[in-house]
């Protein structure tokens, strides 16, 4: 496998806002590589230089092994972006709008028409492609931007927060199409703020703070980094709720917290105390509604890496 | 959306331009589509020049024909061709705005992204506007002949007028896409736009004979390019001299061209 797109020592710099504190990012080709990370952490600028839309002000740049910065029409050959704000024209049809792509990109009139009522089919935009994209609804229109993004088959497809807004129904619509390009043998770079989507799509992750990777990894691995999986019981009735609390605290050494109504969660060192859990339960004749042994999810991952969770870092970046 | 998708993503790397010629011409052709695309869906961008040349017309051949010319038609003879200039240098203030409206958007991210010529959505801004100047000269022709005035020359030559407007039109637009691409605001486009516009039509023989004003304005009169125009349009309809003026008017729109467009492409790349 060879390497779809990199970057070292990345630097941006807004004023005197440092957007980019030198990345390095690197994607095999064929793969999901995510961007993790909260609003303000640096993803959209990323996006941007490999997209030639930016220029870095140090480190470099490759998509495809050429440099973005030296040779930026080579690099627009090659991929496909979608941005966080969808970038279609509402005063064209859905069909127009790729039509115009398509002619931008030099593509024969036969090809534009036939590739422009596959993908509007695909992606289920059929009946509104007469229509102008000004009538369309949010959805439509991230469906309709990443149409348009896909127009050249690019090898490397840039989707910057592509569900952000989307319903959940909408968002695992969208997973498919991702990992059909995949399949396909594009290199997608997908943004996302969402740990759950990363954790779904992405075979390695790059968490960004402030500018910065601050791990790498496949989704597994960030997780290991987090160390302790856990033990979580949800025993069948509430009066059996402190005979599970001491038996877990017998087995594990640990006090076991409860995250929900209801519910235990202690650390478990070793596996083994899992299944001694499980035959002890049996033994005792208590029910169970839930039982499991988790691992920390991508949430507890950030929480690790920055002491402070996605979620309240939003408030205090400049956007 | 179908689960998965049945259009062909195999990767494959865009051939580059060299293998069809003209990629330029095609994509600012395609630029300029969309543009005018734009404009006959959202009919009232084009009211302005729809109403400009009635208002203008009606206002000035009715206020100052009879004390200028002594009758509204007599005065229109040399008003209207002058007129002509003005209206299109108006018209042509449209399309920095819009360019600095599609400059905040993320359509011009997409192509910025994509390997099509730096110059291409500039060309095809300036292009795709071609239908205001058309319809400015249209209504102004229109409603001036109903009101009496006629051309004394012949179709070819007032062909040929219209065309010079409409010339120095599209080489203003590019001081406008200059605007467009510095200024962040399409309303403060349109505000310089007319600070600029205003000394360049007014500051004319458009409504008086020159000799009526002090030296300095003359001083103006004589470097102000829609002076020329008008001068050269006026001949053309009307009679009267005519290979000076039209060799002047020419040389300032490839002069204008030639230091404003590369300006403009040059601040519209910076942006990026």
């Amino acid at each position: 496998m060879s390497t779809a797109f990199e970057t070292e020592g990345l630097v941006k710099r807004f004023g005197d806002f440092t957007a980019l504190a030198g990345v390095d990012l690197a994607a095999e080709e064929g793969t999901v590589l995510g961007v993790l990370g909260p609003n303000g952490a640096g993803k959209t600028t990323m996006v941007r230089v490999l997209a030639t839309l930016l220029r870095p002000d140090g480190g470099t740049a490759r998509v495809d092994g050429i440099d973005v910065t030296r040779r930026p029409d080579e690099v627009r050959r090659r991929i496909g972006l979608t941005g966080q704000f969808a970038s279609v024209d509402d005063d064209l049809t859905g069909f127009e709008n790729l039509q115009l792509i398509g002619r931008l990109l030099d593509l024969r009139g036969g090809e534009i028409r036939s590739r422009s009522k596959r993908l509007l089919a695909d992606f289920d935009l059929t009946d509104a492609a007469k229509r102008t994209v000004k009538t369309y609804s949010g959805g439509m229109r991230r469906r309709l931007d990443l149409a348009a993004g896909l127009m050249g088959r690019p090898k490397t497809v840039f989707l910057d927060e592509p569900t952000t807004g989307l319903d959940p129904a909408k968002r695992e619509e969208l997973w498919g199409v991702v990992r059909r390009l995949v399949a396909d043998g594009t290199t997608v770079l997908l943004t996302t703020q969402y740990l759950e989507e990363a954790d779904a799509l992405a075979d390695a992750i790059s968490v960004f703070d402030q500018g910065r990777v601050i791990a790498h990894g496949t989704p597994a691995e960030l997780k290991r980094i987090v160390g302790g999986q856990s033990i979580i019981v949800r025993p069948t009735g509430a009066d059996s709720l402190d005979a599970v609390a001491a038996l877990l605290r017998r087995f594990t050494g640990h006090e076991p917290e409860s995250p929900q109504r209801g519910v235990l969660a202690v650390p478990a060192d070793s596996e083994l105390v899992f299944t001694a859990v499980v035959a002890e339960l049996a033994l005792a004749g208590i029910g169970v509604t839930e039982l499991a042994l988790r691992l920390p999810d991508l949430d507890d991952v950030f929480f690790t890496l920055t002491g402070h969770t996605a979620a309240d870092k939003k408030e205090e970046v400049p956007a | 959306m179908t689960a998965v998708l049945t259009a062909d993503t195999a990767p494959e790397v865009l051939a580059p331009d060299a293998k069809r010629p003209f990629a330029l011409a095609r994509h600012s052709l395609a630029l300029a589509w969309r543009n005018l695309v734009k404009t006959l869906r959202n009919p009232e961008q084009l009211i302005d020049v729809t109403l400009q040349p009635i208002i203008f017309t009606a206002m000035f051949g009715f206020l100052l024909g009879g004390a200028l010319a002594g009758d509204t038609a007599a005065y229109l003879q040399t008003l209207v061709p002058a007129l002509m200039v003005m209206l299109t240098l108006f018209a042509s203030i449209q399309s920095g705005v819009n360019f600095s409206a599609d400059l905040k958007s993320g359509l011009f991210d997409r192509f910025r992204s994509m390997p099509i010529g730096r110059s291409a959505p500039l060309i095809g801004a300036v292009l795709g506007d071609a239908i205001r100047y058309v319809v400015t000269v249209v209504v102004l022709l229109g409603f001036s002949s109903a009101l009496g005035f006629r051309i004394d020359t012949d179709p070819a030559r007032a062909l040929a007028a219209c065309l010079l407007a409409i010339g120095l039109g599209f080489a203003l637009s590019w001081v406008f896409l200059l605007l467009g691409a510095v200024l962040k605001e399409p309303g403060s486009v349109q505000g310089v736009a007319f600070l600029v516009t205003f000394p360049l039509t007014f500051g004319t023989n458009l409504l008086t004979p020159v000799e009526s004003m002090p030296g300095w304005l003359q001083a103006w009169m004589d470097v102000n390019p829609s002076v020329y125009a008008m001068d050269a349009a006026r001949g053309l309809m009307t009679g009267g001299p005519v290979a000076g003026p039209v060799a002047v008017t020419l040389a300032w729109i490839a002069g204008i061209i030639a230091v404003f467009a590369p300006l403009a492409v040059a601040a519209y790349r910076r942006r990026t």
